[in-house]
């Protein structure tokens, strides 16, 4: 037998091209045929909130080198779909008042940024200048900046939208109110987390082309969903599914925001493909991005809860209001992945959660890495950790004390998850885990440590954070798995990759399945017009919902092979092994035979065209008493096949930080960053733990440095990488300590769970936790109640402490 | 991000560039173009023309005498910051130049640029400020110097006319009895400082004798504060921290987005006492003297 790829650390086959500089993103496709390609610009609302009284485009007309200029006027003419609002991708019932934009801002813009009027010039620097000449006459109306302002609604983004309230949504198991009222510790918290964004360094960008001979529009877009762009312009330029290819090439980082779809551009620029007859490109600036792709995380949380004294939770009350911007394109996705994960390994005797999802003048909302989790995470952490301080006890006594136990899985949580099933949770081991994060972190010996530190003058302090993510939403992938007769095989599946490493894990399950080497199998995703049906890439879905289909799809193709080789070996499929691409027969090396030759044997030929395909012609094989390809069969040495599960399958970990604070500066160190994580059975470690590396990458930044800074008009005042703070690698821990527990999902053929956001999730509480412990010494009233947190921000909560302090000291 | 359109001159004679800025008003100097090409990009400047001096011959010489560093306008962060004897001479550049953003940054933006361009967040014209160095300035009515006092005049701003290039600027050198340190406290490395001190002290045996400051970051324009009252008796815990509060009584510190006026002025307290404690020790060292 070959050594078993599932499992190894087997090295990315992406890195050599993407180290080289090989790497070909959206804005490398040129395909202009005969003619150059032209760009396209568009002009954005420098407004929160206004009407557009009128546009006046005129100066932009005879400008030498503009192609067109476009308003939400002229949508209708390019198509009678395109003059529509936008799609409302994830309707709900709960989501009254859902609203999404035009194209081209109608008659109103809602935030700045908005997409008012679109130019296609030969470069983009003749589009910057005609957008840069286009009058818009606006009457400015008042924004709506915060859930503060949202929530007061003197002002409204949407007058037909009363309150700013888009949606209400109420879950609960059991009587949370009167087991709160009943309960012998009860607390209460307010805890905020601030918006920041997925910032892929790759922005969006679309390339169109349009050939009228055949009338087949060809589009190559930036996106985590080929699929879901596809039938999106189709629809919208009223064009037949068949007519539309999407192709994704490389993605320069999506982490969420490229889900959703489809944006403006993504219309815009195939429908002037169409109307102009030229090959169209958009790519955004950094600017853009900021100001006009979406953001997340901004929540405000009111928690009630009672306990006994073990800490035991038995009721909790969760309000909470979430920010969605403007717009409400993918639903209640986020608020309510935030309402019911919010739980994480715990199981409280009774819960209730309410959210109102609310519009603000800012840049819509839609999943970000961890999609609500990191918020719901911090949350249900800083109620442990004032537990535990409440009680005097220990903050990971407390977690265990609530944990769902081993035996209890299935678990049932009694909620409604984001996919629109029950929150079954299928399987994990929390006390195991915590035991192997306590040790991984030195949990047990960290007083030591502090102590030793104190002697010092250094202030240093521990977090800990629980979370259980929902992986692997439905509703389906597929796979298509293709023996060529060189041996070679050939992998398609249709969900998207940024970089994730897909065509390695995916390889590896072939390669094992039908016994070949790695290299001999070449993967592709995200292509419609190798695998039409898919559904995207997000959610931490691809190794769960791909995965399991490229295996089923690989299974299925090594049943033909068996079958093909057994006919030709005269033997039985049972004896028969693949070994090296190699079938033969255990025991006798000598009878065997090649993929390749099984792979021509099994498509009946009526010509050959080398020395090999001689083997499958007329003359040379099949039963003339018999059809060449039999009723039940087809020709080619093929398998598909899809994977569609019941419902999530459920991820866990915990993350633990040490960390020092300067007790002159305020600043933040770093010094220990451990992880232990249980995505199931692993695939390929290294993938993992460069996603779990990249996820706390993350985590830091959104606990540490990264925010949307918006003023009270709505401008976003950061909007730039120089003042919006994503840590650099000298500002991400140098090592991050990692142990794996493999508690393998029931509910997929390969038992895994999905692994990509977790590393993100407890971020914000896990820093939170360990400043908090780290200040408690000299402010023993500090409490970290909203994230992020800067140097300037601590120093403040300090400040706010010292009156106290002094209070005391003269009381004593 | 493209920018808007301009015209576009690479002059081979100084002569040929300071007719240019003089007979178009619009017209801006581009050498290392780390600050003024993000701007062009952002359209936040549109000027109609691009005057580029990298063809300048000889404006790229790090000259060093005993007495100080002369840089010239084309010599590049990273050539100075490796420069040994414009180290030796005046260590707070060195000490200062580590400072500037990151290597790929320092390798493109020159000293001198970042100087005239003012901007009172930047390391280099808080140095020259606090060393009370110049830049020599060319236009077609011929050359001038501006000392470093004269130089910062608002956020931004210097007091060059536009027809002016900005030719050399001259670092006095470190003195004998004199003691230098730079530190700066950014959120990341290599950003903006929110706060950043230069100090300079003189010392008579262990003595101070002089103590100046100079602060980025806190104000729109590097500001110096003498800080030699509060360290007259010795320098222990409490004069520092005097002088500390001896600099806020002088400065009125910013509030931006990273910053609040009052964590400002906290890390002007905390700074004062490092940096000020750094460059008295530097001082002894330098003689010999035991701290």
């Amino acid at each position: 037998m070959t050594t078993k790829l599932v499992g190894a650390k087997v090295q990315r086959v992406e890195d050599q091209r993407f180290l080289r500089g090989q790497g070909r993103y959206v804005d490398d496709i040129d395909v202009h045929a005969g003619t150059p390609t032209l760009h396209a610009a568009v002009l954005r609302s420098p407004h929160a909130h206004a009407r557009v009284r009128d546009i006046d485009v005129e100066a932009v007309l005879d400008v030498e080198g503009v192609h067109a200029v476009w308003t939400y006027q002229d949508l209708a003419d390019l198509s009678v779909n395109l003059a529509d609002p936008l799609p409302l991708l994830i309707p709900h019932p709960a989501l009254t008042h859902g609203r999404t934009q035009y194209a081209l801002a109608k008659d109103e813009v809602n935030y700045v940024g908005e997409a008012v009027a679109f130019v296609v010039a030969d470069d983009r620097y003749l589009a910057e200048d005609a957008v840069d000449r286009i009058r818009v006459d606006y009457e400015p109306l008042p924004p709506v900046v915060g859930i503060d302002a949202a929530r007061a609604a003197e002002h409204l983004v949407h007058e037909d939208v009363p309150g700013n309230v888009g949606a209400r949504l109420e879950q609960e198991v059991g009587d949370a109110r009167a087991a709160i009222a009943d309960a012998p510790h009860r607390l209460s918290l307010d805890l905020t987390v601030e918006r920041s964004a997925s910032t892929p360094l790759e922005g969006r960008g679309v390339v169109a082309r349009w050939d009228p001979d055949i009338g087949r529009l060809q589009v190559w877009t930036s996106t985590q969903t080929s699929t879901g762009v596809r039938a999106a312009v189709a629809v919208k330029l009223g064009l037949d599914l068949g007519q539309v290819d999407v192709i994704t090439p490389d993605v320069g980082g999506g982490f969420g925001v490229k889900i959703n779809h489809p944006w403006p551009e993504e219309l815009l620029v195939p429908a002037a493909a169409r109307a102009l007859g030229r090959t169209v490109k958009f790519t955004e600036d950094r600017r853009e991005h900021f100001i006009s792709a979406a953001h997340e995380r901004g929540q405000v949380h009111h928690v009630e809860v009672g306990f006994d004294d073990d800490g035991r939770l038995l009721g909790l009350d969760v309000t909470f209001w979430h920010d969605h911007g403007a717009y409400t394109p993918y639903g209640l996705i986020v608020p309510i992945i935030t309402s019911t994960q919010l739980l994480g390994p715990y199981k409280p005797q009774s819960y209730r959660v309410v959210f109102e999802s609310l519009y603000t003048n800012t840049v819509m909302v839609t999943p970000y890495r961890g999609a609500g989790r990191p918020q719901g995470c911090f949350v249900m952490e800083r109620t442990m950790d004032a537990i535990a301080a409440h009680l005097h006890k220990d903050r990971t006594e407390v977690r265990a004390t609530n944990f769902i136990q081993p035996d209890e899985f299935p678990y049932d949580q009694g909620l409604v998850f984001q996919d629109g099933r029950e929150l079954e949770y299928d399987s994990g081991d929390y006390p195991r885990s915590l035991e192997m994060i306590k040790r991984l972190v030195g949990w047990d010996e960290f007083e030591a440590f502090r102590a030793e530190m104190a002697a010092e003058g250094r202030r240093v302090g521990i977090g800990l954070a629980c979370y259980v993510e929902g992986t692997g939403v439905g509703p389906y992938e597929g796979a298509h798995v293709h023996i060529e007769t060189t041996g070679k095989v050939k992998v398609a599946t249709g969900l998207t990759t940024q970089g994730q490493g897909h065509a390695t894990v995916f390889a590896q399950l072939v390669a094992d399945e039908l016994g070949v080497p790695m290299t001999d199998v070449e993967v592709v995703t995200g292509d419609t017009r190798r695998m039409p049906y898919a559904v995207g890439t997000f959610a931490s879905r691809s190794a769960v919902m791909s995965g399991s289909a490229v295996h089923l799809a690989a299974k299925r193709a090594k049943e033909k092979v068996l079958r093909i080789a057994s006919d030709a070996l005269e033997a039985d499929v049972d004896d028969l092994e693949i070994v090296e691409g190699v079938v033969s027969v255990k025991g006798s090396p000598g009878a065997s035979i090649d993929l390749g030759t099984v792979a021509v044997l099994s498509n009946p030929l009526r010509y050959a065209f080398d020395e090999k395909s001689r083997a499958a012609t007329q003359f040379t094989v099949g039963d003339p008493g018999k059809p060449p390809v039999a009723e039940d069969d087809e020709p080619g040495l093929e398998g598909k096949d899809f994977y569609s599960p019941e419902r999530s399958t459920f991820a866990s970990g915990m993350h633990a930080v040490i960390v020092e604070t300067d007790p002159d500066t305020a600043e933040v160190r770093i010094l220990k960053y451990a992880v232990v994580h249980d995505c199931g059975n692993l695939i390929n470690p290294m993938i993992v733990e460069g996603q779990i590396h990249g996820g706390i990458a993350q985590g830091v930044g959104g606990a540490l440095y990264e925010r949307m800074a918006y003023d009270e008009h709505g401008q976003l005042l950061n909007a730039s990488f120089m003042d919006f703070l994503m840590p650099y690698v000298t500002e991400v821990p140098d090592t991050i300590e990692i142990d794996h527990l493999e508690t393998p999902s029931p509910l997929n053929p390969i038992g895994v769970k999905g692994a990509g956001e977790a590393g993100v999730i407890p971020s914000a509480a896990v820093f939170a936790a360990a400043i908090e412990d780290a200040e408690a010494h000299d402010h023993p009233g500090l409490a970290i109640t909203g994230m992020p947190i800067s140097p300037s921000e601590l120093f403040a909560l300090r400040q706010a402490q010292e009156p106290l302090l002094k209070q005391h000291e003269e009381d004593a | 991000m493209k920018p808007a359109p301009f015209a576009y001159l690479r002059p081979r004679t100084l002569e040929e560039a300071l007719e240019a800025l003089a007979a178009n008003e619009g017209a801006k100097v581009l050498a290392g173009g780390q600050s003024l090409v993000p701007l062009l990009s952002m359209r936040l400047a549109a000027p109609g023309m691009l005057v580029d001096i990298n063809a300048l011959p000889d404006l790229g010489a790090i000259t060093v005498a005993d007495d100080g560093v002369r840089v010239g306008a084309l010599a590049r962060h990273a050539a100075v910051l490796a420069d040994e004897g414009a180290r030796r001479v005046q260590p707070l550049l060195g000490k200062a130049l580590r400072h500037v953003a990151h290597p790929t940054i320092r390798n493109r933006g020159t000293t001198v640029g970042s100087i005239v361009h003012a901007d009172g967040a930047a390391e280099l014209p808080a140095v020259l400020r606090l060393l009370d160095g110049w830049v020599e300035v060319a236009s077609v009515a011929g050359r001038r110097t501006i000392p470093a006092a004269e130089l910062f005049v608002g956020p931004l701003e210097s007091s060059l006319r536009h027809d002016e290039i900005a030719v050399s600027a001259t670092f006095p050198g470190l003195r004998a009895a004199e003691g230098v340190a730079f530190d700066e406290v950014a959120r990341r490395h290599g950003d903006y400082a929110m706060c950043g001190v230069a100090a300079l002290v003189r010392t008579e045996g262990k003595q101070v004798v002089a103590a100046r400051a100079a602060y980025l970051s806190v104000e729109d324009v590097p500001t110096v504060v003498d800080l030699t009252a509060a360290l007259a008796d010795g320098v222990d815990t409490a004069s520092l921290a005097a002088a500390g509060e001896l600099a806020l009584a002088h400065l009125e510190p910013v509030a931006d987005l990273h910053a609040s006026a009052a964590y400002r002025a906290q890390l002007v307290r905390v700074l004062t006492r490092r940096v000020v404690e750094a460059a008295h020790a530097d001082a002894l060292t330098r003689q010999g003297v035991a701290a």
